[in-house]
């Protein structure tokens, strides 16, 4: 072993070390929460927050402050409230479904009486739960508006919702007769990555399947068409981090047409 | 002195085995996204494919490459048996199993994630189980240096650490902390999820905790490279080490700046403030120290070599050099590969020039040109050096090396320089499909074909590295006699206790990185409402 001391002033090596080591991250950290903070051109708005230097020390570490409330741009319409989490819906079990059934008779007359509509209202048979759930939740709290779909909403309650979801989620799915000899249009299964569009499939099935987004195969092509010429409107804005409103505005009348129409299948 | 032969070629065939497959993945996904392939119309075959092979190649390969080589040095260059042979077995085996335990769930789509991670993304727990598993073996290893290191110092009292040894337990311990980020991540936040306990996770915590492991991992791949030029290269050419001490000097500097440096790669990410993007910032500049000061001394090593060959002149003696002797051909193109990777490097830790390149294909070819081209060719070369010494086997297969040393540089240069142009024509990278047809993507056409093309010249590379090891283990037995690393023109017989022991350097190291790291790590631990919920990958159909 050796016996040279290191860990002492008198050794070179160490003082050396220790004070470049000390001396560049004195001077980096001096240049980088002080002196370049103090060159940008919104100084003023730093200082406004918390008060000059510990202000730009603060913002340089990355601590937020709220900027004054004034500046916050509320949008005109209510957005939804619902957090979708994979323990949102647990706990549903067949009384769950039981009590769903129930209450689904006053549905049945738009949405069918197993879940499967023909008045180009949407399937809801074998829908996921989370869709219905945060759909009825958007519906009650204003976030999507529907003159039908309102007040049958209204009297609702949390519980009434999450039994519709596992009754709806209960019920088997309508066949869905695609032809199988020519291949899914290039928007459901490519997207157009130049315009920022992901594939319809990455979310609504054909690819795989996001927590939210409705299950879309079987459903009218006129619903579909529907609702995504009103998220390019902005008059549907439930969606969470607007993915279907940027989506939708950047689509062609061509592509929402083919999307609709793939995911009718036998229906279109 | 090797006894432990068996051991160290059983890491190096788990190395090359995943990378072999590692790199078929690649010339797929190199293939299926470029226009000469219609799109397979599903994206998750490729994030399936691009996990396994981020997985195999940036894990797998690295790690057990720096096992093996580190168990060969320790024999080798203490010239003694390695002690806890048994543990190493252990350690190897728990490699084997993680590497299993992780590909299964990625073969079967439940967990195309990539290697990085990126949450919120959760995949199967397996996975990260899998991936924990290996990174637990690697630290046994990191102890078995450790514990060889020590005993060897005491019966050895006052005298010099072998360089080469030195350099390797400096690497281990440079892995040990390195990677505490990753587990940190992998074991507190994202397991906890992929296991179903939480529901949320805080993704931009788990991106600070991975860049504490992401920058400095590189230069855990870098050591056995850093390692074969100042301890094989000079003696393989005929030359001498240029100074034992500037080799040292390298090792410690890697060891103190390569660990608080990299939010560099969060450069764009809100949840870190300025302030700290520019202190790592310029810690990412101070690495350049230690690599320009191996440039040098390996220039000048070389030198040393072409001069003792009968070189004259400014210039003329790189005339003199061996140019056909594969290490000859190793150093020269890994130098090549690391001069240009370093240089787009430059542009990478530059918080504005950052912002032009950023995700973007540049990034994708930066990191294949630095880690693909300037270290795994002198991990093949660190195999060429020491197959004979493991198997008792000549390599007689002198023009089929050097054939794979010279398909493995230009196919990388062919593979990343397009990737690289592409990048800055805004190509942005981990996209499984491009669409050519469009205008503005049309001129990038010729380009990723041209990378396609650089793939396959580095797929038949490979083919021929595992054929020249294969054949190394058929050839007529020799007696290769004693391993020898380099020799210094100075060769130290005692050296300051600065330079032959870690504690300064490690405490500067551990201390650097609680006041780089410790700031935005406690804030967005103690802010509320960080977290979000996690996205659970091929969850449902």
């Amino acid at each position: 072993m050796s016996i040279e001391p290191l860990f002492t002033f008198r050794n070179r090596w160490f003082t050396t070390s220790v004070a470049v080591t000390a001396g560049l991250f004195l001077v980096a950290a001096l240049a980088g929460f002080l002196w370049l903070p103090s060159l940008q051109s919104n100084r003023g708005q730093a200082a406004e927050g918390a008060g000059g230097i510990w202000g730009e020390i603060c913002s340089a570490a990355g601590v937020f402050r709220p900027g004054p409330a004034k500046s916050v741009t509320k949008p005109d319409f209510r957005g939804t409230q619902v957090a979708l989490t994979p323990t949102l819906l647990k706990g549903a079990d067949a009384a769950s479904v039981g009590r769903g059934a129930t209450l689904a008779l006053q549905c049945s007359m738009c949405h069918g009486a197993r879940g499967l509509s023909e008045a180009d209202s949407p399937n809801l048979a074998g829908q996921h739960p989370l869709v219905i759930y945060k759909q009825l939740q958007d519906f009650k709290s204003g976030a999507r508006s529907s003159a039908v779909m309102e007040p049958l909403v209204a009297k609702l309650t949390d519980q009434d919702m999450r039994d519709l979801a596992a009754f709806y989620a209960y019920l088997p799915r309508a066949p869905w007769n695609i032809p199988t000899d020519a291949p899914p249009p290039r928007i459901v299964i490519s997207g157009a990555p130049v315009r920022g569009i992901a594939p319809c499939g990455a979310c609504h099935g054909t690819l795989s399947m996001k927590p939210g987004a409705a299950w879309l195969d079987g459903q009218s092509p006129v619903y579909i068409r529907a609702q995504l010429v009103a998220f390019a409107a902005g008059t549907r804005h439930n969606d969470i981090g607007q993915q279907m409103r940027n989506i939708a505005r950047v689509m062609t009348a061509a592509e929402i047409d083919e999307a609709a129409r793939y995911y009718a299948g036998a229906q279109q | 002195m090797l006894t432990s032969k068996r051991l160290i070629l059983a890491h190096f065939w788990l190395a090359f085995a995943a990378f072999a497959g590692a790199l078929l993945l690649g010339e797929w996904q190199m293939f299926i996204r470029s226009p000469l392939h219609a799109w397979i119309s599903n994206p998750e075959w490729y994030y399936r494919s691009v996990t396994g092979h981020g997985t195999a190649m940036a894990y797998v390969l690295p790690t057990l490459v720096a096992m093996g080589f580190g168990y060969f040095i320790t024999e080798a260059a203490l010239k003694r048996p390695l002690i806890g042979r048994a543990w190493a077995w252990v350690g190897f085996g728990l490699a084997v199993v993680g590497t299993i335990t992780a590909v299964i769930p990625v073969a079967l789509g439940a967990a195309s994630v990539l290697y990085t991670f990126y949450p919120p993304l959760v995949g199967n727990p397996f996975y990260y189980i899998g991936v924990v598993l290996v990174v637990v073996g690697s630290w046994i290893w990191v102890a078995l240096m450790s514990v060889n290191l020590y005993r060897w110092k005491k019966d050895n009292p006052g005298a010099a650490v072998p360089l080469a040894m030195f350099a390797n337990v400096a690497g281990s311990y440079l892995w040990a902390w390195t990677s505490v980020g990753a587990a940190i991540e992998l074991l507190f936040q994202i397991l906890p999820v992929a296991l179903g306990l939480r529901t949320t996770i805080d993704a931009g915590l788990a991106r600070v905790f991975f860049s504490w492991t992401l920058h400095a991992i590189v230069y855990f791949w870098l050591m056995p490279t850093y390692i074969a030029y100042y301890t094989i290269v000079p003696r393989a050419i005929g030359g001498r080490l240029y100074s034992d001490s500037m080799g040292r000097l390298s090792f410690i500097l890697f060891l103190v700046v390569a660990m608080p440096i990299g939010v560099h790669h969060l450069f764009m990410d809100p949840q870190v403030g300025g302030g700290f993007k520019f202190l790592h910032s310029v810690f990412t500049a101070l690495v350049a120290l230690p690599t320009l000061l191996t440039v040098f001394t390996i220039c000048a090593s070389v030198e040393i070599a072409a001069r003792l060959r009968g070189g004259r002149g400014a210039l003329g003696w790189i005339r003199a050099l061996p140019w056909r002797n594969p290490m000859m051909l190793a150093i020269a193109f890994s130098f090549v590969m690391l001069g240009f990777g370093g240089a787009g490097g430059l542009i990478n830790m530059s918080y504005q020039l950052d912002a032009v390149i950023h995700n973007t294909q540049w990034i994708t070819g930066h990191f294949h040109l630095i880690f693909g081209g300037a270290i795994v060719i002198m991990y093949f070369a660190i195999a060429y050096d020491v197959w004979p010494h493991l198997t008792g086997r000549a390599l007689e297969c002198h023009g089929l090396i050097r054939a794979q040393l010279w398909t493995w540089f230009i196919g990388m240069m062919v593979l990343t320089f397009p990737w690289h142009w592409v990048g800055i024509l805004g190509m942005p990278r981990r996209m499984a499909y491009y669409d050519y047809t469009d205008p503005a993507l049309a001129p990038q056409a010729n380009w990723v074909i041209m990378s396609v093309i650089g793939g396959a010249i580095l797929v038949l590379s490979g083919i021929l590295f595992l054929a020249v090891l294969i054949r190394g283990h058929r050839a007529p037995q020799i007696d290769p006699g004693p391993y020898r690393f380099s020799v210094a023109v100075h060769q130290p017989r005692r050296v300051p206790v600065a330079l032959n022991s870690y504690g300064l350097w490690l405490s500067l190291m551990v201390g650097l990185t609680l006041v780089n790291y410790g700031f935005p790590i406690l804030h967005l631990l103690t802010t509320p409402g960080t977290d979000v919920p996690a996205i659970t990958v091929g969850a449902q159909k």
